[in-house]
């Protein structure tokens, strides 16, 4: 076995392996709950097509590839930056919306802080 | 001295071994943080595994070409985008962690402990 044969079956591998994440990441991103889970299975297909690109890069003997795939990584993180500003000042789940269901208003405060201190609040009452 | 080379180069058995590990280790983590984004229960657990060994797993690679290249240029330019992904993940994962959670993303039941305190502005705001 040559190095050159050793290197291809090892990106062979990798690129079936790669292609399997993405699949996972996609199936995450196809049911994920809210808005948020969506954000991050960009930024996690963002990684995989990282890897693809260096994976491809040692294949084909671009050396230019890396660059890309810095330039690639720069975009998904200014990418899940904005999506995260978003989410702040919009609020998660665009299949809820806030205004015309009242019901999720009310749960809200059951955990964390507030809703220890309405226990106690409660028993101290009761 | 360098031409632009396409396709195969001669490469060393250990250079081609050393290459072949990383890119075999680098796709498993990858492989890993993807099957933990569809598995955890919760955001901030997916989080946890997307941002870290999907981060190792795309520098690994990513340090395997700069690598295979044999080229002390494109090697350093490899580490440095390493460097800047080790860099970037954490914030972006901090940022999208306190945005979900200021807009009211719920923590799964079996968590232990919430230690910031609920925003009250953030889902009416």
């Amino acid at each position: 076995m040559t190095p050159a044969d050793l290197v291809h079956s090892a990106t062979t591998f990798a690129l079936v392996t790669l292609s399997l994440a993405l699949v996972l990441t996609v199936v995450r991103i196809q049911r994920g709950p809210s808005l948020a889970d969506r954000v991050l299975g960009l930024d996690m297909l963002v990684a995989i097509a990282i890897g693809f690109i260096a994976a491809i890069a040692i294949r084909t003997g671009f050396n230019l590839y890396i660059d890309i795939a810095i330039a690639l990584g720069l975009v998904g993180f200014l990418a899940t930056v904005a999506f995260a500003r978003f989410i702040l000042a919009r609020g998660l789940s665009p299949e809820r919306p806030q205004t015309a269901t009242p019901s999720p208003e009310p749960r809200l405060p059951k955990r964390g802080k507030a809703g220890q201190a309405a226990r106690r609040k409660r028993r101290s009452e009761g | 001295m360098e031409a632009v080379m396409i396709g195969e180069e001669p490469i060393g058995m250990v250079v081609a071994v050393i290459v072949a590990l990383l890119l075999v280790a680098g796709a498993l983590f990858s492989l890993l943080a993807a099957l933990g984004l569809l598995r955890f229960p919760d955001l901030y657990t997916r989080m946890h595994a997307a941002s870290k060994a999907g981060t190792i797993g795309s520098g690994l690679l990513l340090i395997a070409a700069g690598i295979h290249a044999l080229d002390a240029a494109i090697l350093l330019r490899a580490f440095a985008g390493f460097f800047f992904f080790l860099l970037t993940a954490p914030v972006s994962a901090h940022l999208l962690a306190k945005a979900a959670h200021q807009a009211g993303q719920r923590l799964h039941p079996i968590s232990v402990t919430d230690q910031m305190p609920q925003d009250r502005t953030g889902t009416d705001g």
